[in-house]
């Protein structure tokens, strides 16, 4: 009884014991889009705090970027009385406008799938699609189409093995955010797994804000549209105007 | 060089932009349109939003129309009288036109009706004046007079006005229904409306070309302001960085564009002109008929 006991005690305790931290580094936590802004890599790197020594199984790291999430309706064209038209169309509640997942190795093969589940870490997951099974028969062909759409973008990426480990310690990746980025907070999350377990887990932020000029005119054309559409009529004018005067100076001289 | 617009939130290539402005300056110097109909879909295929990219083309004809404009009144080939009647129609005209879309919209597919809108009247139009110049040169060629028709029903209606720079005697009517008939369809199709003012007034209200050209591209500056200042303060969707770039190219183009014009012969224009609107309406056509490479497409939560 007091061995069954002790062997309850030491596969509840095990994971306590060898109780893994991340520690995080990235080389920027924040993202200024300014006007001539062509992309941004952002350097993930981290080590493992662990009290107790390594343990025998691999260790494998897991990370996810996502961009703000906002609600998207996909659309299917198909062929009514011999012109392509939309005909059907699923409203997805929330799919990111940037995802991002590195690994270590092979996602299916790092994180079981209810892990993946419980933390939507792959694609598919990340995208929440409650009601789009009842608007058509086959929604995931939607969910399929808008991951290829995105992925062609280079809006959602998979990178599989991305993620280099040394000494079951030190970890590092590099994410590329494309050019095509929204404003918002990205929200990062690390995951330390050990045979397809989640045994750790560290969440942290990425600002991505536009600076100068770009958050000067977009904040105009919210705060004061009557301004701005003034403004944008009075640049044409002018650029309308000049343009006709320097060419009748040309003629002149 | 590129460049990250903040409204569109989107980054594209300065000198791409530039150059498509300059393009289609040239276009609206030469023939009088505003050169919505060609630029939008331009845009459409380099990746700016559906809706920016209609809101921003309104902002950018405003300054090509305008650089156009100043080239035409230093001809004195404006008729600022008809002009100012045809904004009167076409301003009445956009806000029934207004009222119409947004019935349509309630009915759904409306991308749909505005694409077939712009297959028919494209068509017709370009065909029409394909045709009527085709002749016209040919009758130039063998040394026929150019006849125009002086007297037709349009000239038997009531509320007569003399419109000098055009060398006209008319009714008030016909001008007024031709300016509210394009507002309705610009309202419509999201375009300023010169490719189908153009050919009313050369022959509906029988214009001289030459005249044609500037007037339109007088009454487009007003239409298009006006739509500009709609966009801008009920869907946010004016990018002034796109339109700075277009429109340095757009206006410098317009000028460029005007003295081609003037050099070229009436129906030679009148033909390029149509042959433009044919290729716009077969590329149309040929995206409704034949099978899209991508079925599905994206639209995120502002946009509907």
């Amino acid at each position: 009884m007091l061995w069954r006991l002790s062997l309850v005690f030491a596969l509840v305790g095990s994971p306590l014991c060898a109780e893994e931290e991340v520690v995080l580094g990235l080389s920027s936590d924040r993202v200024a889009i300014t006007a001539t802004f062509e992309g941004s890599d952002i350097l993930i790197f981290g080590a493992v705090k662990r009290e107790a020594a390594i343990p025998e199984t691999p260790l494998d790291v897991v990370i996810t970027v996502a961009g703000p999430s906002l609600p998207v309706t996909v659309r299917r064209k198909s062929r009514e009385f011999g012109i392509w038209i939309n005909t059907d169309m699923v409203d997805l509640d929330s799919a990111p406008s940037f995802y991002a997942v590195a690994t270590t190795g092979p996602l299916n093969e790092v994180l079981s799938d209810t892990e993946d589940l419980r933390h939507r870490v792959s694609i598919t997951r990340a995208i929440r699609s409650v009601g789009a099974a009842s608007m058509v028969e086959d929604s995931g062909a939607f969910i399929d189409a808008l991951i290829r759409i995105k992925r062609d973008q280079d809006a959602y990426q998979m990178r599989e093995g991305a993620v280099a480990i040394d000494q079951q310690t030190l970890f590092r990746t590099a994410i590329s955010m494309p050019a095509n980025l929204t404003e918002g907070t990205y929200e990062t999350r690390i995951f330390l797994a050990r045979e397809g377990q989640v045994v750790s887990q560290y969440q942290t932020e990425i600002d991505v804000r536009k600076v100068g000029l770009e958050r000067f005119l977009f904040t105009l054309s919210r705060e004061q549209p009557t301004l701005y559409g003034l403004m944008s009529l009075a640049i044409a004018i002018a650029a309308g105007w000049g343009a006709s005067a320097v060419f009748q100076l040309l003629r002149r001289g | 060089m590129q460049i990250y617009l903040p409204i569109a939130e989107v980054s594209v290539n300065a000198f791409l932009l530039l150059g498509l402005g300059g393009l289609v300056g040239v276009l609206s110097g030469m023939f009088g349109v505003g050169g919505g109909f060609l630029m939008t879909p331009l845009l459409f295929f380099i990746g700016i939003p559906p809706a920016v990219a209609v809101a921003t083309e309104a902002n950018q004809i405003v300054a090509s129309s305008f650089s156009g404009v100043l080239a035409h009144l230093r001809r004195k080939t404006v008729d600022l009288r008809m002009g100012t009647v045809l904004l009167i129609g076409g301003l009445v005209g956009a806000a029934l036109g207004v009222v119409v879309f947004n019935y349509l919209k309630s009915l759904g597919q409306v991308d749909l009706l505005v694409k077939l809108c712009y297959v028919v009247f494209l068509g017709v139009v370009g065909g029409m004046m394909f045709n009527e110049s085709l002749r016209a040169i040919r009758n130039t060629r063998r040394g026929v007079p150019v006849r125009r028709r002086k007297h037709g029903w349009v000239h038997g209606l009531p509320f007569k006005i003399r419109f000098r720079t055009s060398g006209l005697y008319i009714s008030i009517i016909p001008p007024l229904f031709v300016g509210v008939s394009v507002g309705i369809l610009a309202a419509i199709m999201g375009v300023g409306g010169g490719f189908v003012m153009v050919p009313a007034m050369i022959y509906l209200l029988g214009m001289p070309t030459k005249v044609v050209v500037g007037t339109s591209l007088f009454q487009i500056i007003f239409v298009t302001a006006f739509t500009t200042m709609l966009h801008a303060t009920t869907n946010y969707t004016v990018d002034v960085a796109l339109a700075v770039l277009l429109l340095v190219g757009g206006v410098i183009g317009a000028q460029f564009g005007t003295t081609i014009g003037t050099r070229m012969k009436a129906e030679q224009l009148r033909i390029l002109l149509a042959i433009m609107v044919l290729v716009v309406c077969g590329k149309l056509a040929f995206d409704l008929l034949v099978q899209p490479s991508e079925l599905y497409s994206l639209s995120t939560g502002e946009d509907h």
